[in-house]
Order: C-alpha cells, then sequence, then structure tokens
C-alpha cells in the first residue's frame, strides 16, 4: 500500500529532519528515491522546482512527491495524486509540529545548557556529509547524461554554476533559469 | 486575531524564495515591527529555539510563534498560512507537469537536461559555506567526508542518514560533556 509507505518515511523525514532544507535532501533520496517510489532525475527536478517557486524544499517536495508517487505505482487519476500530496504534506509537519508546541518551552529553558549545546556540536559536522551525500547522489547517469559529450556539458554547467553561485550574491534563481537556457541551445 | 495570524503567514509563505534563512528577516519585520506581537529579543529567543528542532525551519517558526500568540489554534492558524501557499502552487505543478511531461516534450527535456547538474552545484556551495561556518579544519573533516561517502555507498544500514543523525548528537552529547567537565576540574585546581 503506497500511501502507508509514504505516510511512515514522511514521519520520519519530519522527525530527523535535522540541518535545514539541503541536509533533509539526503533524508528524502533514502525514502523515497531509492525505495524507487519516484526516479532520480524526477528528484533532482523537484530540487529545481523548488528554487524557483515559493516555499520550503520539505513541504514542496512531499506535496509533489506525494503526487507523482501514487501515479508510478500504478493509481490512475488526479484524485489519487491530490490524496498522497495532501497526506505527505500533513504527515511531514506533524512531529515538527508536536515538538515545537511542546518541546519548545523546555528548550527555552534550557537554552543555555550543556546537553542542549553539546548535541548540537555534533550533530553540526554530521549535517554537512548530509548535505555532501545529497550532492554526491546526484552526479549521477540519470542527471549528468551517459555520452562522453553529455557528461562533458554537464561538469561545466555544475562547475560554472558553483563559481557563480559561491562568489556572488545573486539568488539562485537566475542561475537555474540560465542553466534551462544553456541547456536548450546545448542539446 | 487568528485570521490575521493566518493571512500574515500566507504572505510570508507566498513570498519567500529558499525556506527558513531567507525568511527569518521577513518575518521579524511583520511579527516585530508591523504587528508588534513579539519583543525583538522575544522573537530571537523563539528562532534560536527552531532552530535546534527538527524539521522544516519555516513551518516550525510558524508553529511556535502561533503557539506564543494563540495557543492552539493560535500555531495551526499560523502553520497553515505558512503551508498552504506552496501546497498549492506545488500542487498545481505536479498535475501539470508530470515527470511524464517532462521526460515527452523534447523542449522541456532539453531545459531540464542544463537544470539538473546546476543543482547539483547548489546543493554543493552549502556543502562549502556550512563547512567553513562550523570551522571544520584538517582534524574533524573525515566526519563530513566518511558520512557523506557512507550514505552514497548504498551499502545496507551504513547507508541510513537517521544513524548518522543520533550518532551524531550522542557523540556531541558525550565527548562535549566530558570536555566540559574536564575543563572545569582543571579551573577548580
Amino acid at each position: 500500500m503506497i500511501y502507508l509507505q509514504l505516510i511512515w518515511s514522511y514521519l520520519k523525514i519530519g522527525l530527523f529532519g535535522f540541518g535545514g532544507g539541503y541536509a533533509m535532501l539526503s533524508l528524502i533520496q533514502s525514502e523515497v528515491v531509492l525505495p524507487g517510489w519516484i526516479t532520480e532525475q524526477t528528484f533532482t527536478d523537484i530540487v529545481a522546482i523548488s528554487q524557483m517557486t515559493p516555499g520550503p524544499i520539505g513541504i514542496n517536495s512531499a506535496t509533489y512527491i506525494g503526487y507523482a508517487a501514487p501515479h508510478l505505482a500504478g493509481y490512475d487519476g488526479i484524485i489519487y495524486g491530490i490524496l498522497g500530496s495532501i497526506l505527505c504534506t500533513t504527515v511531514v509537519v506533524i512531529p515538527p509540529y508536536i515538538l515545537s508546541r511542546y518541546a519548545a518551552h523546555l528548550l527555552i529553558r534550557h537554552k543555555d545548557s550543556l546537553v542542549v549545546k553539546s548535541v548540537f556540536a555534533g550533530l553540526r559536522p554530521v549535517v554537512i556529509g548530509l548535505i555532501g551525500s545529497a550532492a554526491l547522489l546526484l552526479m549521477n547517469a540519470a542527471n549528468f547524461g551517459e555520452t562522453s559529450d553529455q557528461i562533458t556539458k554537464s561538469i561545466c554547467i555544475c562547475a560554472a554554476t558553483f563559481f557563480m553561485v559561491y562568489y556572488t550574491k545573486v539568488h539562485p534563481i537566475l542561475y537555474i533559469i540560465l542553466a534551462g537556457i544553456a541547456g536548450f541551445i546545448l542539446y | 486575531m487568528f485570521w490575521n495570524l493566518f493571512s500574515t503567514f500566507f504572505k510570508i509563505g507566498m513570498f519567500t524564495f529558499g525556506g527558513g534563512w531567507a525568511m527569518i528577516s521577513i518575518v521579524q519585520r511583520e511579527v516585530v515591527e508591523h504587528h508588534r506581537w513579539l519583543t525583538n529579543d522575544e522573537f530571537l529567543d523563539l528562532i534560536t529555539v527552531t532552530q535546534s528542532l527538527p524539521g522544516i525551519l519555516a513551518v516550525n517558526m510558524s508553529v511556535v510563534i502561533g503557539d506564543r500568540l494563540g495557543k492552539f489554534k493560535g500555531s495551526l492558524c499560523a502553520a497553515l498560512g505558512t503551508i498552504l501557499p506552496s501546497f498549492l502552487i506545488i500542487l498545481a505543478i505536479a498535475i501539470f507537469l508530470t515527470p511524464e511531461t517532462i521526460k515527452n516534450n523534447d523542449v522541456l527535456n532539453r531545459i531540464f537536461m542544463g537544470i539538473r547538474p546546476a543543482v547539483v552545484a547548489l546543493i554543493l556551495v552549502p556543502v562549502v559555506t556550512t563547512a567553513k561556518a562550523a570551522k571544520i579544519g584538517w582534524k574533524t573533516v573525515w566526519i563530513p567526508v566518511s558520512v557523506a561517502l557512507l550514505i552514497w555507498s548504498g551499502m545496507p544500514v551504513v547507508s541510513n542518514p537517521i544513524l548518522y543523525i543520533v550518532l551524531g548528537g550522542l557523540f556531541g552529547y558525550f565527548y562535549f560533556k566530558h570536555r566540559q567537565l574536564k575543563h572545569l576540574k582543571d579551573s577548580e585546581k
């Protein structure tokens, strides 16, 4: 039953999603892409779409994957998709919603405590590794192409985008649009 | 009041690109300066707390502020306001821009072939910037590198990101507490 599996996956994503949207990507990959609910290409496309639309990546990916996964699993009809996107979007915010409401007072009281600070000092290097793994997992044939011509073009686009985002303060949307234009011309 | 909370966060959700971090200053302007629901210190306290909770920062922020102002109903209104705009926009995109549409349309296919490697670059940038901000040096760089490689390896159990979140938290708890205690004892001598 695809819906139960999606609910279970998104509960885990909501509960362990530390470190912001990009760190959450590696969780989404291991929960949603590896079991095959969506393809790697679709996953990358969702990240791109998330960057171009308002709202956090966590919500955007839950809504899109919730819609696309039932269709890929063979449930035909818009209503199955809408049901999936409502479920995933709701479920991904339930654990943090409960924690925000009931654990927030505790954390405010102990915000300078050793325990809280220590735990987060330990999490920090892990979060960097999580974001790194998301990038590594996406450097594959599905995203970079199979022929050497495609791979060369892809590496150039990737390197150029990296340096432009890193050294300028312009919003990433601009670079996604530029990369889209480059793809249209190059292929 | 509840309607105000909902519409304020709906507006914020509608116009923030790029999620949590980009949102903080906009929320601050609305909640502290415009509506005067919270003082700046109260606001900063709440933000510090939401950063240490799991989940989507933007949603956590709205829940904590909504809860402070209107308990259960307040947190619900604020959270719904934050989620609804992106939910509706992405749902519309999901209906019209399905994976098959992209694959079967020559123009879209070419555009997305250019976009996909750029997305990888967008994810690589925060790896470098957070590593710098966290002062990762030669002594600690093995942690993110091995976490990334193990998750990437796809091997059973060790490729599960949840494992490293739990381990990282536990390690931090024991290691830093141990160091702090040692520091206290040393200063007593």
